[in-house]
């Protein structure tokens, strides 16, 4: 079942064109990769979709129901967590702080704490630094506390932007694993990648994005299997 | 030996230094959250000595009444200029802020002067049951009551903004307002409940020195003056900044107008604030 459904998107910054034409699926429990380089728009989308930039054009769905023109405290609160680029903690507050401001979208605010424990059994980094400012961390407790936040909204979506941007390898490495167990345990996810092999390594369908629009669409598996997928629309290889 | 006359001077000097505490926080407050500079929040703090004024005279209350009544006046005033006004000059250049809040001072100002008039006037000393002999000590009650309550609220004021979540919530708002709006929180609403506490905590400054200052229409320029001067001196953005010059504030005036006299305190304040300033920019408890 699809959870997720944007056409035909189009943002503009001004007379920028920032997305010009993205569609996607992402159908419900499943991980899906967002690929292309730099300035591809793929953290351009993922913002669109949050509602932390309106859209100019075509629509985006979530569980039935429109969300383009809504704010991103009310998209939030419908369970799309957005991890943004660039983390964006709250660097003079607490890491649990941060954790429980994350819970602020849940109607039931005694889950708060439920959910609190849970994260900590994730990122057991989270809780021996739970005092600890969040702008005195190094990069990869960063990341995992912005993970970490995301999903104190207990969403029904999780969306990355470039999770693996400046860490170190293994602490990419136990980023994935984490993904692939909150993948395991039902969680529908959709990330921005621009490390193309981890991605298509996680993910079961990925989509290419090319100055701002979907050029290529497909299972994870073929895409990596593909050489010339590789060569001519991810640089690599 | 410290004689009984330096001790009550420092004492004296706390008091009013906590008073001038409370009514900088209300302002460093909106500065931290928003990185607006509130040119009305003098005029807050004369509309709360209104308050306090009118409600003696027409019903014959006390400070224990307009303290809460001012708070609450000065609440909503705070919130009515964050919709109606703030939140759209907010958008604009900074002159448009300094014009906007200058605007709105100009306006508390010449209101109560359309309806209270011109005149000076003060509350009757008795209203705090005068003076009080503690250890030696003479304490005018309007003071020590002031002093006490408004070092209460400003303490309470600092753990609101650290211990709660709506401290929380409104500190999330002030360090990225997009991230805020990503943990489902409205900008909008805790910057509204920004302006009701800093407006609301400012309303009990009021109130409070209503009991021992003379009131007028033009009364919050020179109330606005010290409360710049401490803003900077603390750090823009910091209530314990706010406290500590404050206090420093009031201790300097009384030690001054007592060492060298009273004419040369406001000389001696302003010569060590331009001296701190040059040391250290961002104030004793700002952060660079």
């Amino acid at each position: 079942m699809t959870l997720l459904k944007v056409e035909n998107l189009e943002v503009r910054y001004g007379d920028l064109i920032g997305v010009a034409d993205v569609s996607l699926d992402v159908a419900e429990g499943s991980v899906v990769a967002l690929l292309g380089s730099n300035g591809a728009g793929k953290t351009t989308t993922l913002n669109a979709i949050a509602g932390v930039i309106p859209a100019s054009g075509g629509s985006i769905s979530f569980a039935g129901g429109r969300l383009d023109g809504q704010p991103a405290y009310a998209i939030v609160r419908r369970g799309i967590a957005l991890s943004p680029e660039g983390w964006r903690l709250f660097v003079s507050q607490s890491v649990e702080s941060n954790l429980l401001l994350g819970a602020t979208p849940l109607a039931d605010q005694s889950r708060a704490k439920p959910l609190l424990e849970r994260i900590y059994e994730i990122f057991p980094r989270l809780a021996e630094r739970r005092r600890q400012l969040a702008g005195t961390m190094s990069g990869g407790e960063r990341q995992m506390l912005a993970v970490g936040r995301a999903l104190m909204s207990d969403p029904k979506l999780l969306m990355l932007d470039e999770p693996s941007l400046g860490l170190a390898p293994a602490t990419v490495e136990g980023m994935y694993e984490t993904l692939a167990r909150l993948h395991r345990e039902g969680l529908t996810i959709l990330l921005a990648e621009q490390s193309v092999e981890l991605a298509l390594e996680v993910s079961e369908r990925a989509y290419v994005l090319q100055v701002g629009r979907t050029v290529m669409e497909g299972a994870s598996q073929d895409l990596a299997d593909d050489p010339e997928v590789q060569r001519v629309y991810l640089g690599t290889g | 030996m410290i004689s009984a006359t330096l001790v009550q001077v420092i004492v004296g000097g706390l008091l009013l230094g906590a008073v001038y505490a409370l009514f900088s926080s209300g302002l460093t407050l909106i500065w931290g959250m928003m990185n607006v500079v509130n040119f009305a929040h003098g005029d807050f703090v004369m509309v709360a000595m209104y308050t306090a004024f009118m409600l003696w005279s027409l019903l014959g209350l006390g400070p224990e009444a307009s303290v809460p009544v001012a708070a609450l006046v000065l609440a909503t005033i705070g919130i009515l200029s964050y919709f109606l006004l703030v939140r759209h000059i907010m958008r604009g250049p900074m002159i448009a802020q300094i014009l906007g809040t200058f605007g709105l001072a100009l306006l508390l100002r010449y209101t109560v002067f359309g309806v209270a008039g011109a005149n000076f006037l003060s509350l009757p000393d008795h209203l705090l049951g005068g003076v009080y002999e503690v250890f030696g000590i003479r304490l005018q009650a309007s003071r020590l009551v002031a002093g006490v309550v408004a070092l209460l609220v400003t303490a309470g004021l600092h753990l609101l903004l650290t211990r709660t979540t709506l401290g929380s919530r409104m500190l999330a708002v002030s360090e990225d307002a997009t991230a805020a709006q990503l943990m489902g929180i409205r900008p909008d609403r805790m910057q509204a409940a920004a302006w009701g506490i800093a407006a609301g905590a400012t309303g009990i400054a009021g109130a409070l020195i209503a009991t021992f200052f003379y009131i007028s229409p033009t009364v919050g320029e020179t109330l606005a003056i010290i409360a710049f001067v401490t803003v900077a001196l603390g750090g823009f953005g910091s209530v314990p900044g706010a406290l500590v010059a404050g206090l420093l504030i009031g201790l300097i005036e009384s030690l001054s107008a007592y060492w060298i006299g009273a004419v040369w305190k406001d000389v001696v304040v302003y010569v060590l604030f331009v001296a701190v300033l040059w040391f250290r920019p961002q104030g004793l408890m700002g952060k660079s």
